[in-house]
């Protein structure tokens, strides 16, 4: 990584900045000359689930990769549970790059589902469950194989442990790569429109699963979703954003029923009309 | 006609001997090839600079002159440097290096033909590269290496008549020289013809089913043990097809 924070040594002295655990502080992304993302400023707290809403190109996606660290911010630092996440602490407090070691114990702390699913097509459903709790996190087999089968049958899907992903509906599939992402125990879950690929038919069941995980356990959760009742069902707050700013923000039943900036009005009625 | 077969009688053994070092020479070099196809290819791909420049040297060297070249200079030119090699040393050696640079680059096009999400879903579930390579990517790629592979291994075996001009006899030498005694070309170069045929039909045979193996363990096809097993088994929903495909 080349880039510097803006301002390291001020950065490093600061106490832990709050209580949040993703903060995003000043980030800039750029493809080439397209600033995706500019000075973006915004935090989430431990338990909370967020929904960013936008049109598309936003930079929604792009902020769900630069926290699952497969793209680097060209500038500004993330935090999680505060620690800067692209920069490392030197004993000295100064901020660094930061290097794998420090990406992994990041990583290990947060989990993403893709839109496409992402199976591994050489694993049955149960290995692609098991794969990482057992290589990633030492677990032994039976223990993994018992908690990935738990994890199954929550998502309706207990009898098919045997099959090959390419057996599956996208719907099942999607709810496999669910019980993967929860099956490493994620601090946070991040939830890339987790159904845009999805038949009409198959949306209830992925986001019904997506229910019960929010219901019955604390995991902070970042979703970007065109699903609005979803959307509302389950998040303390939503962010409207556009052009890689947050043009609104508040608390679901004002975003969607009371919103006041122009911009977000004209986007959710585009929604509604999509439908 | 007699005569073809009183002259095929008496070499008999060492049509069995040439027969045998055909095999063995594409065996062997297949297996050098196949090493280094591995390692050259994982070397293109190598983020270290000195690492792909060796690789990239290395493969075009081999790929960009001429087998027939590298024999002679490997058997001939090599003693008069000092270094002596056994004939088949210096076949299997031409061989594996030769396609163990057209197999490097199919390792690269298989690896970098998965696609990144495959890749990032490893990074997802916090698996070292390592990890993402051998546990993820390589099953996938090795499915679509095996045809390339396959096709490799034919050629191969189709130029080890080229070992006759380090003075062995494989299968071919041999019968130009029953040909040469019974003066009978068509059953003489009838048979030799008939020996490649068997052969690249047994390879491509053992390759199919290696490929219906890697292919089964993504769920495509019924695999290996499909063959045995009744049709009307169903393969599970979605199963598409290529069962039961072997031979060229
Ligand atoms: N790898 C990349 N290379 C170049 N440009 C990219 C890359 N990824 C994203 N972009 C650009 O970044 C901008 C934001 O993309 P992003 O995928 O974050 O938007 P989004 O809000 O998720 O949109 P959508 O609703 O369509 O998914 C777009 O202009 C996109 O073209
Ligand atoms: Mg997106």
């Amino acid at each position: 990584m080349a880039t510097e924070p803006a301002n390291p040594e001020a950065d490093a002295s600061a106490t832990a900045p709050s209580a949040a655990c993703i903060k995003f502080d000043q980030v800039v992304k750029r493809f080439g000359s397209n600033t995706v993302l500019d000075h973006l400023d915004f935090s989430v707290d431990r338990g909370e689930r967020v929904t960013l809403i936008g049109p598309s190109g936003s930079g929604k996606t792009t902020i769900l990769r630069l926290l699952m660290t497969l793209e680097k911010v060209n500038d500004g630092v993330i935090w999680v549970d505060d620690e800067p996440f692209s920069h490392m602490r030197t004993p000295g407090g100064q901020l660094r790059p930061a290097n794998e070691k420090h990406l992994s114990a990041i990583r290990r702390k947060i989990g993403m589902v893709f839109q496409q699913f992402n199976l591994f097509p050489n694993m049955r459903v149960l290995q692609n469950i098991t794969e990482a709790p057992i290589h990633v996190l030492g677990q032994d087999r039976a223990k993994a194989e018992a908690r990935a089968r738990e994890l199954l049958e929550m998502v309706g899907l207990g009898d098919r442990a045997d099959a090959h992903p390419s057996q599956l509906s996208g719907g099942q599939q999607q709810r496999v790569a669910i019980a993967r992402a929860l099956a490493m125990d994620p601090e946070i879950l991040l939830l890339d429109e987790v159904t845009s690929a999805l038949d009409p038919e198959l949306v209830a069941d992925v986001l019904n699963v997506l229910r019960d995980v929010a219901r019955e356990t604390d995991i902070t959760m970042l979703i970007v979703t065109h699903e609005m009742q979803f959307a509302r069902d389950v998040s303390h707050r939503v962010l409207m954003f556009d052009h890689g700013r947050i043009v609104e923000s508040g608390p679901p039943d004002q975003i969607f029923g009371n919103p006041t900036e122009e911009r977000t009005q004209r986007f959710l009625r585009a929604v509604l009309e999509e439908r | 006609m007699d005569t073809f077969f009183h002259q095929l009688d008496l070499v008999l053994p060492r049509f069995w001997s040439g027969v045998w070092l055909t095999v063995e020479a594409t065996l062997l070099g297949g297996a050098l090839a196949f090493v280094l196809s591995f390692v050259l290819g994982l070397m293109l791909r190598s983020e270290t600079l000195v690492l792909r420049g060796l690789a990239r040297f290395v493969v075009e060297f081999f790929r960009g002159t001429s087998i027939f070249v590298q024999l002679f200079f490997l058997f001939y030119a090599l003693p008069g440097l000092g270094f002596q090699l056994a004939p088949l040393f210096c076949g299997v050696l031409a061989f594996g290096l030769n396609y163990g640079a057209y197999g490097a680059e199919i390792v690269r096009g298989s690896i970098n033909s998965i696609p990144a999400p495959q890749w990032e879903a490893g990074v997802a579930l916090n698996m070292t590269a390592g990890q993402r390579m051998r546990r993820v990517i390589l099953p996938q790629a090795w499915a679509r290496m095996i045809p390339q592979f396959t096709n490799l291994l034919i050629q191969l075996l189709k130029d080890t008549p080229l070992l006759s001009l380090i003075l062995m006899a494989d299968v071919t030498y041999v019968m130009q020289q029953v040909r040469q005694a019974s003066g009978n070309s068509i059953a003489a170069y009838g048979l030799v013809l008939l020996v490649y045929l068997v052969l690249a039909y047994l390879l491509t045979l053992i390759m199919n089913l290696l490929e219906m193996q890697a292919k089964a363990k993504l769920g495509e096809g019924r695999g290996v043990r499909g063959l045995f097993t009744a049709r009307t088994a169903p393969g599970g929903a979605g199963s598409p097809g290529g069962e039961g495909v072997v031979g060229p």
